[in-house]
């Protein structure tokens, strides 16, 4: 059987191999086998080798897709990348814009800057084509790999059947040289939107459907060109619903054309035409090259249920969303930041599996319902449904013009805030009176500057799964220990930082916090309660405290 | 019920009922229309509370 590569490789990273698996008379067992290497399942590779987790990726290309795809990475996405050791080369070599224009009709109707909050180590958001984030994570895997991390990635195996046989997954794997099989304690399927795994278990992808296509082009400009976000409703000469155009490292910008489901792709994609749609958007005196240029379609979907049994689905295998506010590929890796080290408690068997997958599909399925709502919402105003929706459409950007207070109303896409679980499983009390809203239990711990760093650099695990305990300006152990876990606590105090305050404390005196590995909030308290974090520390790991 | 006001708040119901009219005056029904989705946003600017607007909505429908 051929392999036929279903897009073009930016780089071939890790040409196919035969693996001394194939020719074992029995199935190799590996503790987790991933399929799909883009960003989500490499990122998971990465996340679970670091924590000596044995796992295997398979993947049915070689390597890293072209085209810059993603783009827009989130400080949270950034924080994640932090944590596992890769984030460093991805913010020097991304983009930050501040300036924005946006655009109707004819007409610029206002500029903003962005003023994003002091005080965090990442920013708010770079720009990047998805091949160097893709890159960086895969260089971080073969430097983890040298150090002993127990990761393999093969290429051109191409998953054709999952069998789930209760204690075991059973694999059967195409590759150059045949099939073989291979055994997972747990299979994590990240193989995109069009998931070959979850069709393969029959399971559905279900959701408000709404059908459109993006023409994407990266035009590199042979003259200087202003580092903006444009964004356009309404382009004059029908050239779509929306029009974006945003920087990428290398002189290269992205513009993304919203051109309607009905469009004939192979009419869109004929350079000519790609060329006029851009020199309409940029102005016929620019000149630029043509980079690279695609037709992007989704639908606003999910999976009722991010996980069965021993299979489990992260990234666009488990929901797919709009583009308008970059919530794909940064919803993504939340979804690995979260299974990371609730399989590596479960393969430890420190927790219990079912309560704790259970968990990952509650906490998940969350944020993907608020990535879907705010997709929507986005979509909603950018391309208006019926006569009246468009009508108070035109009419906030009539009033944004002239008029401050409309401007909040424009939706363009509202950039990916990282996702507090609330009401999840997990969470245990929040009884710090009058604590900040953006700590309580289920939020992602916001950065604070340190002396000498940051708190983010001090919290979560990337080489474990431990909890944390974080007491400011108030009595702690050193140490604590409860239901197998051995939990850090670090001491600080706010009285020389007002941030610290802000974030943590609000008016109370002080706080102790029970910290996740994935450096989101359990708990938090007013004082040191010995028996009350036993039990949240219980209650967070699936052991209902 | 909540924050919304619904008793007689207007001190001089004719003159405001005048103005709301008068507004409209030699607008085409496109116009008015977008005139009246300015409007509705300007006051929901000036309301400015989620729970007030939701309250005024549900008593829109009649």
């Amino acid at each position: 059987m051929t392999f036929q590569d279903r897009y073009t490789l930016a780089y071939k990273t890790y040409p196919y191999e035969k693996s001394p698996d194939q020719d074992l008379p029995a199935p190799v067992r590996h503790p987790v086998v991933i399929v799909g290497g883009g960003p989500i399942g490499m990122a998971l590779a990465l996340d679970l080798g670091l924590k000596g987790v044995g796992v295997l990726v398979l993947d049915d290309h070689e390597g890293i897709g072209m085209g810059s795809r993603a783009v827009c990475y989130a400080k949270r996405t950034l924080e994640i990348a932090d944590r596992l050791g890769c984030a460093g080369p991805m913010v020097e070599k991304g983009v930050v814009w501040s300036l924005g224009k946006v655009f109707h009709r004819n007409e610029k109707i206002y500029e903003f800057n962005l003023l994003p909050e002091e005080g965090h180590k990442m920013p708010a958001f770079i720009n990047l084509q998805q091949p160097y984030l893709e890159m960086n994570i895969l260089d971080r895997v073969h430097a983890a790999r040298a150090e002993g991390a127990p990761i393999q990635v093969r290429g051109k195996n191409r998953v054709d059947a999952v069998a789930d046989k209760g204690d075991h997954v059973e694999i059967t794997v195409m590759t150059p040289d045949g099939q073989y099989t291979v055994q997972a304690d747990y299979l994590v399927a990240c193989d995109g939107a069009n998931s070959g795994v979850r069709a393969m278990l029959g399971m559905s992808f279900e959701g408000e459907v709404f059908k459109d296509s993006f023409l994407i082009a990266d035009v590199r400009m042979k003259a200087d060109f202003p580092t903006e976000r444009w964004f356009w409703f309404d382009p004059p000469s029908g050239s779509g619903a929306s029009q974006l155009l945003h920087k990428q490292p290398d002189d290269v910008w992205r513009i993304d054309f919203q051109i309607g489901w009905g469009a004939n792709r192979t009419e869109e994609l004929k350079e000519a035409n790609v060329r006029r749609r851009v020199a309409q958007m940029i102005g016929e005196d620019v000149e630029f090259d043509l980079v690279w240029s695609s037709i992007y379609t989704f639908q606003c979907k999910r999976m009722a249920e991010f996980h069965r049994g021993r299979v489990i689905f992260a990234g666009d295998a488990a929901h797919q969303v709009s583009p308008f506010g970059a919530r794909g590929a940064n919803s993504g890796l939340q979804d690995t930041d979260n299974l990371a080290w609730k399989l590596k408690l479960i393969l430890d068997g420190t927790a219990p599996a079912e309560p704790l997958l259970k968990s990952y599909d509650a906490e998940r399925i969350h944020g993907a319902d608020e990535n879907i709502r705010n997709s929507t919402r986005a979509t909603d105003f950018i391309t208006p449904k019926s006569e009246i929706s468009a009508l108070f459409r035109d009419a906030v950007l009539t009033l944004a013009a002239k008029h401050d207070f409309a401007r909040p109303l424009v939706n363009s896409g509202r950039l990916s805030v990282p996702c507090t679980y609330d009401g999840s499983p997990l969470n245990g009390p929040d009884t710090l009176a009058d604590g900040p809203e953006r700590t309580r239990p289920g939020s992602p711990c916001p950065d604070v500057p340190l002396e000498g760093g940051y708190l983010l650099d001090r919290l979560g695990d990337a080489r474990g799964a431990q909890f944390q305990i974080l007491a400011i300006d108030t009595e702690a152990p050193a140490r604590f220990t409860a239901h197998g876990l051995d939990c850090d606590v670090m001491r600080l105090s706010a009285a020389d930082s007002e941030m610290l305050r802000a974030r943590y404390l609000g008016a109370a005196p002080g706080a102790v916090y029970l910290i996740r590995p994935d450096q989101h909030v359990a708990a938090r308290w007013a004082g040191w309660d010995e028996s009350a974090v036993a039990a949240a520390l219980g209650r967070a790991i699936g052991k209902e405290g | 019920m909540g924050t919304l006001n619904t008793s007689r708040n207007l001190a001089a119901p004719d003159d405001v009922y005048d103005l709301l009219i008068h507004a409209h005056e030699g607008k085409t029904k496109a116009e008015s229309d977008a005139f009246n989705a300015r409007l509705i946003l300007i006051l929901m600017n000036h309301v400015g509370d989620r729970d007030a607007i939701a309250e005024a909505l549900a008593l829109a429908e009649v």
